[in-house]
């Protein structure tokens, strides 16, 4: 999915909590909250890319869809584990997506996101999400009718009289098979290389590139 | 993480790769041919070309085919995640293998210039006619060698691991009791007993093992003759993932090479035969610097060795061919390491012109010629050697040599080695680093090479059987713990690092087996 599908959203930055005196604490914390917001959206997918935290839950804001102004916070997942063990490298620095089937509850009408993230080791300096991307939920379009003014096309004439020529539709069909065929070629292209290393024969190169 | 388990994806991926492969082409043909067979009715056409195939044996090659793809399979993940993500996915550690290739290559350029001897240069045809008539007695030929160096040593390359660090990770230099005694720093989970128990559960202390159980003291039939005929059986079945099943076990010496061969789908068809002569066609036309690095190489160590010097020859027809092999170039995408690049003279910059040096991306280090040495006792046709070396190569031994965070990757298998004496022989560790020997330094030259060259040869062979068996490198690790828990009485007496390296220098007489089972399922935990 490229890019310019997802959704421009303002992420505030990252709140670590603490219990008691926020400032003089030594101790890191261990859950930080990111919000996201976006204006009234129905979400498809969430993407990131996960820095060493362990686990994520999901909080939206959710404004329900005839009643203006009432818009109630509910928790979408819970507790996703992204790294396999909160103290090791497994899956710290991986690619996710969460995708709508995944969540408890329908993200429709999403007025803001906000993402918990947690990591209980004590290992790591930091931790965090990169790249958040929200992708909007898109209806599939809808069949297409078929307009009224394709059916009032014009009769095809009578074909013109052919001497000597062939007869077109044993051309048509030889032609139909030959594009068969290139089509057959152009899906069976292989993956395998042919195996030269050299350019045109010479292969008397300068010293190694280093970058 | 994908929604559900979306096999598609897997499945349009493996469908590519063997597409317009030798496999494909046969089968369609051989589709073609059963056509005028009286047991193919139109009606069920479909379903009865399916038959014929499955009978007459070409389902399980196309099984066996996918099987093999599946190993060299890049993980399921993010469509968004980019190509060095797939390679290797924490950022330091390609940041660290970016700056090793670097050095390599800084140390290759000045090697080039300093001797004055070309990276690549085309053989004059008197030379290529030379060269063609001594093909099968190359180690006669005594260049000189004396002005070569190797590009660099395991030990040049622990350095580079010791120095890794997780900018990230929070170590304290104060010893708790969370810290690492051992000299790798970096956080990758890796298993201990207990799990390594589980996932080895076929090394337990109530099976037969082959290395244990054949033993002669042992009577045949309580385990060995059966199990021989089990596995031929495998090998009548041609079926990749029983012969991978079977390997955990060991495997018998006579049908080691088939077991090895089907495991690894590694065929001996003509155009494997045909693809092996063109590479020799390239090393003929053409002269590469690495060449002398290989044959330094070999002179120093399979030469010297007392089990691999008849295998000389051998040897440089394989690893000169290795070189040349630009099908070797598709393990990157799985690999941490980068293919070093060059352009043609005169055309630098200009992408035309870009080649990789040397053609297979691999440049030799010392020891390398190891890697091939035992597999020369199973075969003797150097197309077939060839084709499953490679495969080796392309499967296990690249983890061995590039920085990455793979559970076989050896960094992994240098922490393994390291927590496993720490957590299960901790005085003899606490021993051993105050002396300054730490066990690493000492372990590190044998998990480099998958111990090739120091254990002997049939005892090797049962450990790279249980390599292909359980497709991964860990059980390296787990041997290097369990031959320091072997020597620890004679370890604790020593007072320096020369003493602890003497104590541990012979490893030939070792019977890897017994040592393996007792270290995971008789250690008290």
């Amino acid at each position: 999915m490229n890019h310019s599908e997802s959704v421009d959203c303002t992420v505030k930055p990252p709140v670590f909590l603490q219990i008691g005196d926020a400032k003089g604490d030594s101790a890191r914390s261990g859950v930080c909250v990111v919000d996201d917001l976006a204006t009234d959206i129905n979400i498809e997918k969430i993407t990131f890319k996960n820095y060493y935290t362990a686990y994520v839950t999901i909080r939206l804001l959710r404004r329900k869809a005839e009643k203006e102004g009432s818009a109630k916070w509910c928790t979408a997942l819970r507790d996703l584990a992204l790294m396999d063990n909160p103290h090791t490298e497994g899956g710290s620095q991986n690619y996710f997506s969460i995708h709508r089937r995944q969540m408890q509850v329908e993200p429709d009408h999403v007025e803001s996101l906000r993402l918990i993230l947690r990591q209980p080791s004590s290992a790591w300096r930091l931790f965090n999400l990169e790249e958040i991307r929200l992708f909007p939920h898109k209806e599939p379009a809808p069949e297409k009718e078929v307009s009224d003014w394709l059916s009032n096309l014009i009769v095809v004439k009578q074909p013109p009289d052919l001497e000597g020529l062939p007869d077109p539709q044993t051309v048509s069909s030889s032609i139909q098979q030959m594009w068969a065929l290139t089509e057959v070629m152009q899906a069976n292209r292989t993956t395998a290389s042919i195996g030269r290393f050299d350019v045109d024969g010479c292969y008397d190169i300068n010293l190694l590139s280093l970058t | 993480m994908e929604d559900g388990t979306d096999l598609s994806p897997s499945i349009a991926q493996i469908v590519q790769r063997l597409r317009g492969s030798h496999l494909h082409s046969q089968l369609e043909r051989q589709a073609k041919d059963c056509l005028h067979r009286p047991e193919i009715k139109l009606e069920s056409l479909k379903e009865d070309v399916r038959a014929f195939l499955k009978a007459s044996g070409w389902e399980k090659r196309l099984q066996n085919a996918v099987y093999r793809e599946l190993h060299v399979q890049l993980p399921q993940c993010h469509p968004t995640t980019p190509a060095e993500h797939l390679k290797e996915p924490l950022a330091y550690m390609r940041k660290a293998q970016a700056s090793w290739e670097k050095r390599v290559l800084k140390s290759l350029n000045s090697m080039s210039t300093e001797l004055g001897v070309p990276l690549a240069r085309m053989r004059p045809a008197g030379e290529q006619k030379d060269l063609t008539n001594k093909w099968n007695e190359m180690g006669t030929d005594e260049p000189d060698l004396s002005r070569f160096r190797p590009v660099y040593a395991p030990k040049d390359f622990l350095e580079v691991l010791i120095s890794l660090r997780n900018p990230n990770h929070d170590s304290s230099e104060d010893m708790t009791v969370k810290s690492h005694w051992g000299l790798i720093q970096v956080p990758l989970n890796v298993r201990d007993i207990p799990q390594l128990r589980q996932a080895y559960s076929e090394l337990n202390l109530n099976n037969g093992q082959l290395g244990i159980d054949d033993h002669a003291h042992v009577h045949p039939d309580l385990f060995e003759n059966s199990y021989v005929q089990i596995g031929k059986k495998v090998v009548v079945e041609q079926d990749s993932a029983a012969a991978q099943q079977y390997s955990r076990r060991g495997c018998p010496t006579g049908l080691r090479s088939d077991l090895w061969a089907l495991t690894l789908n590694s065929t001996n068809q003509p155009q494997d035969v045909m693809h092996y002569e063109q590479l020799k066609a390239g090393v003929i036309q053409h002269d590469l610097l690495v060449d002398y690095l290989i044959y330094k190489d070999v002179k120093l160590t399979a030469s010297n060795d007392d089990y691999y010097f008849v295998f000389e020859d051998f040897l440089y027809q394989v690893m000169l061919c290795f070189s040349r092999d630009t099908a070797v170039l598709e393990h990157f995408k799985y690999n941490s390491a980068t293919p070093p690049k060059s352009y043609i003279h005169g055309k630098v910059g200009n992408e035309e012109f870009a080649v990789l040096y040397p053609p297979n991306g691999v440049i030799p280090f010392h020891g390398f010629s190891m890697y091939v040495a035992p597999l020369c006792f199973l075969y003797n046709e150097p197309s077939k050697l060839y084709s499953v070396f490679r495969m080796m190569y392309i499967r296990y031994f690249f983890r061995l040599h590039s920085i990455s965070s793979s559970p076989s990757g050896i960094v992994a298998l240098c922490l393994q080695f390291e927590r496993l004496l720490q957590a299960h022989l901790p005085q003899l560790f606490y021993h051993l680093r105050q002396i300054g020997a730490q066990p690493l330094r000492i372990a590190f030259k044998w998990m480099v090479r998958a111990f090739s060259g120091y254990l002997s040869t049939d005892q090797l062979l049962l450990l790279w059987d249980r390599i292909l068996g359980y497709d991964s490198l860990e059980v390296v690790a787990v041997l290097a713990a369990a031959v320091f828990a072997f020597r620890a009485e004679n370890l604790m007496e020593v007072a320096s690092l020369a003493s602890a390296e003497a104590v541990l220098a012979d490893l030939s007489t070792l019977k890897v087996m017994p040592l393996i089972q007792i270290f995971l399922f008789a250690t008290a935990i």
